[in-house]
């Protein structure tokens, strides 16, 4: 279908250099962080296609090997210069589901955009920008295309958890035409997506959407099933009579500090945080019922993506002063550039170099302040990075009402202790075949966070495709009777 | 949906509500409970599983209005249903003969003592029981508990209905007379496990409590449940309810109840405001 705006012309090489990258206009920093509207705006159709324009569409694009799922991505951009907008989203939708959900939070600065020839001299050109632009296109004018299904297989699979491991392996299977049903623990679907991202850095309409593209797709979703709980895996093997099941359930375990005074009242979970505010809406109470508490000061520890979550909600939520606690500096902070630099917008305190020591109670059990000590780097540590060392008597205390601890999560046992015969590895996190993504039991996959603990959407999106063509395999197998489904085993609860 | 079969009022302030949950009832197994969310804008609360019937596929829930979302659930009927019911969740009761078993509840403890003393008692223990509750009818299912139970002793604090006093002191003198127990089975409120707990600790009674702390997803995700035990974190929703009440840190647990008591404080409030005016305006319409 031809969209109704114009593309524009191919320019000469030397001036698509000179075409500035295009700011993305967001909400001003006073006035978001009074909100929880989305606070990066989006290209409209003019900026798109001038971004578009200064792609140098090289032959050997690196910006393809940098992007985890390999998106044609000279193709897409070529699409929007041209003006087609709807093939430019099919192009994308070649390689990656969720096209909306990765412009917004993949990490492009490290991935497509880091490799980006034009910014080795000027600024890379902005892929996911482009990206979300296209995926928001059709989203507003309601263009939703329900892809083409295969005819009906007549097997069925379990997919288990829907976060964005378990929709992208639920789109694909559904594509090849097999029966698929989604049980998610949760009362909504979406995993990460929809609990602990917040609404201002990912509205949870685009998710619904995705959500609802599904459903027309005839995927089931089961809501209010926790697998280990309401039924074990082998059970949807047997009893249930799945053909396979798939396992996306995530890292979903939150990590605690290990340091004095972190059971008193006031100290939280980035988990139990933001799954108040983002699931149970607890910035509307008492319009909603679930309440969540910040008071005038709030420190966060830990600087990856989620503690600038959690940095930014608490300031939304009234905070007057909210301050990051990190024992590195700014450089290794593992959060996204843009969500780094909206923080600092939005005057969050960044304490580099300092971690918390100990937190600090009342009588009524109730925190008041945290300790902190002054770090300084020295050697570099097996992960490359230079280790924080503590420097000696620079302990120092802040008073504080609220604590969330965003130092990162592990992977949620319910499921796989559940599952006699499951291999895991010694982090609890599922051995798979890396290629087949196959665990230890014949007929049960896994992929995303549950498998390499916690990492990105655009990752987790790509093992749940990878893992639909190995159950893929696996059926056709099943149904030559190369191979059968292991019998049920008894859960050890 | 999980659709509301029937809601009765059991005694003041406590409701009996059998839900349709086909998946859960044939899974549940006693000392498990649901996370319920009436509605969209509701709360998640944790409810033990009072009873099921697989076959007809429902549970069954006691529920004690003392805030915002019991108090709505009080005003159910049969044919509305909740937004989410998610189960059964939580380790069962670990259920052995131990011999002589003591089940104290209190309160809406009595609830979730229900399949306990069941599953104790088909298990081939005596079951002893002591129920307490302020007044008489606060005593609920009492023909339940007297059914499962080989003796049951009441306590009111008014001496209104079996004897004057607290649970504790019903179990000291039940020691005295018939000796230790093989194990002490205690839920109530936090105070009262915390009691029975003191008494026991020093005559080395095995002692059970089953905790109620505040919670939000009930499968380990967040961490809002977590309690001290034997001085080491756990999540009530996941490692529990059931704990080893001598190594429980109830003060910690009673202080970490009182969390959100100016917030529940405004919910209460704000739902009784606009239920009077309901009822107001029900009176000026008629
Ligand atoms: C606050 C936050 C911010 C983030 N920001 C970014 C970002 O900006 N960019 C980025 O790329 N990545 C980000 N991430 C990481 C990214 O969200 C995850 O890597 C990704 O969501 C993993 O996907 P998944 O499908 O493996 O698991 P999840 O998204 O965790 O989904 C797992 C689902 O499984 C369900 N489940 C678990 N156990 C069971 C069970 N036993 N039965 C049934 N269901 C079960 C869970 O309820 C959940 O819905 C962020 C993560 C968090 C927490
Ligand atoms: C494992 C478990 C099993 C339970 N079983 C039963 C039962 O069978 N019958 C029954 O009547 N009650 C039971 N409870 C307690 C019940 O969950 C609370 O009474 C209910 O959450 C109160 O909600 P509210 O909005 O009406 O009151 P609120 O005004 O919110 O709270 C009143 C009091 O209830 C407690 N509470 C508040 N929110 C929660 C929460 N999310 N989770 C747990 N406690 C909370 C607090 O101590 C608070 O002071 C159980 C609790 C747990 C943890
Ligand atoms: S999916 Fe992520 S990495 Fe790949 S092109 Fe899009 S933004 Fe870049
Ligand atoms: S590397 Fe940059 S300029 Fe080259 S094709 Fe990719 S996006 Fe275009
Ligand atoms: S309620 Fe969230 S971990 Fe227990």
């Amino acid at each position: 279908m031809a969209d109704e705006v114009r593309g524009v012309p191919e320019l000469p090489k030397a001036e698509r250099m000179k075409v500035p990258r295009h700011p993305m206009a967001t909400q001003e920093p006073l006035e978001r962080i009074r909100n929880f509207e989305e606070v990066a705006l989006g290209y409209k159709p003019e900026f798109a296609l001038e971004e578009a324009q200064r792609c140098l569409q090289c032959a050997n694009p690196p910006c393809v090997k940098g992007c985890p799922v390999g998106i044609d991505i000279p193709a897409f951009v070529q699409l929007i210069r041209e003006g087609d907008f709807t093939g430019s989203l099919a192009k994308i939708k070649e390689t990656n589901t969720l096209p909306a959900i990765c412009g917004r939070v993949c990490p492009q600065e490290e991935q497509c955009e880091v490799v980006c020839v034009l910014g080795k001299k000027y600024k890379p050109v902005a892929i996911g920008r482009l990206e979300r632009f296209v995926a928001d296109w059709e989203r507003r004018l309601g263009l939703s295309s329900t892809p083409q299904l295969a005819p009906a297989s007549g097997h069925t699979v379990a997919i288990v958890g829907s976060g964005p491991a378990g929709l992208a392996c639920a789109a694909e299977l559904a594509r090849f035409g097999h029966k698929v049903t989604i049980f998610e623990a949760l009362h909504k679907p979406g995993g990460v997506l929809v609990y602990g991202i917040p609404q201002f850095r990912l509205p949870k309409e685009i998710v619904r959407f995705e959500i609802d593209n599904l459903s027309g797709m005839g995927v089931e979703m089961r809501t209010d099933f926790v697998i280990g709980k309401t039924a074990t895996v082998h059970e949807l093997l047997n009893g249930h009579g799945y053909d396979a099941v798939f396992l996306g359930t995530g890292a979903g375990l939150p990590y605690f500090l290990g340091i004095p005074g972190e059971n008193y009242i006031g100290v939280l979970s980035a988990n139990e945080f933001l799954t108040r505010v983002n699931l149970m809406k607890a910035y509307n109470f008492p319009r909603t019922d679930t309440p969540v508490r910040t008071g005038r000061r709030v420190a966060v520890v830990g600087s990856g993506n989620v503690a600038m979550d959690c940095l930014r909600v608490a300031k939304r939520l009234g905070a007057e002063e909210v301050i990051c606690v990190y024992r590195r500096t700014r450089n290794e902070s593992p959060a996204r550039r843009e969500e780094l630099e909206h923080a600092e917008e939005e005057t969050i305190d960044f304490r580099w170099l300092s971690a918390p020591v100990a937190i600090l109670g009342n009588n009524d059990g109730f925190v008041t302040g945290l300790r902190i000590q002054r770090m300084e780097l020295g050697e570099p540590d097996a992960s490359g990075r230079r280790r924080p060392v503590p420097i000696e008597g620079s302990e120092y205390e802040i008073p504080i009402d609220t604590m969330v601890i965003a130092i990162g999560q592990g992977p949620n046992p319910l499921a796989t202790k559940s599952t006699p015969g499951l291999e895991l590895n010694r982090h609890g996190n599922i051995v798979v075949d890396e290629a087949t993504m196959m665990t230890s039991i014949p007929g049960v996959f896994a992929g995303g966070d549950i498998v390499t603990g916690a990492a990105t959407v655009i990752l987790a999106m790509g093992a749940g495709k990878q893992a639909a063509l190995g159950i893929q395999a696996w059926l056709d197998r099943l149904a030559k009777g190369e191979v059968s489904k292991p019998s049920l085993v008894p859960a050890q609860v | 949906m999980f659709t509301v079969l029937s809601r009765e009022e059991i005694a003041p302030k406590f409701h009996r509500f059998v839900v349709e949950a086909p998946e859960i009832a044939r899974k549940h197994r006693p000392g498990q409970f649901v996370m319920v969310l009436p509605a969209e804008t509701g709360e998640r609360i944790p409810l033990t599983i009072a009873a099921s019937d697989a076959e007809a596929g429902t549970i069954t829930l006691v529920v004690q209005e003392v805030g915002k979302t019991t108090m709505a659930m009080g005003l159910m009927s049969a044919g509305d249903a909740f937004l989410s019911v998610v189960g059964p969740l939580g380790t069962p009761t670990h259920l052995e003969r131990f011999g002589t078993v003591v089940c104290i509840g209190g309160g809406a403890g009595i609830a979730p003592m229900l399949p306990i003393a069941g599953g104790l008692r088909k298990a081939g223990n005596r079951v002893l029981s002591i129920l307490g509750g302020r007044t008489q009818e606060l005593v609920i299912l009492r023909a339940e508990m007297e059914a499962v139970s080989d003796e049951i002793v009441y306590t009111t604090d008014d001496g209104s209905f079996g004897r004057k006093g607290l649970v504790t002191h019903a179990l000291a003198d039940l020691i005295a007379e018939k000796g230790k127990p093989d194990l002490v089975v205690a839920i109530g409120p936090a105070i009262m496990m915390k009691a029975v707990a003191e008494m026991t600790r020093p005559l080395a009674i095995p002692t059970l409590a089953s905790l109620n702390s505040i919670m939000v997803d009930g499968t380990g995700m967040c961490g809002a449940c977590r309690i001290s035990v034997d001085g080491k974190t756990k999540f009530v929703c996941v490692d529990g309810p059931e704990f080893d009440a001598h190594q429980v840190d109830f003060d910690l647990l009673i202080k970490r109840l009182r969390m959100y008591l100016p917030e529940e404080q405004v919910a209460r409030e704000s739902f009784l405001a606009s239920h009077e005016c309901r009822a107001l305006k029900g009176v000026a319409n008629g």
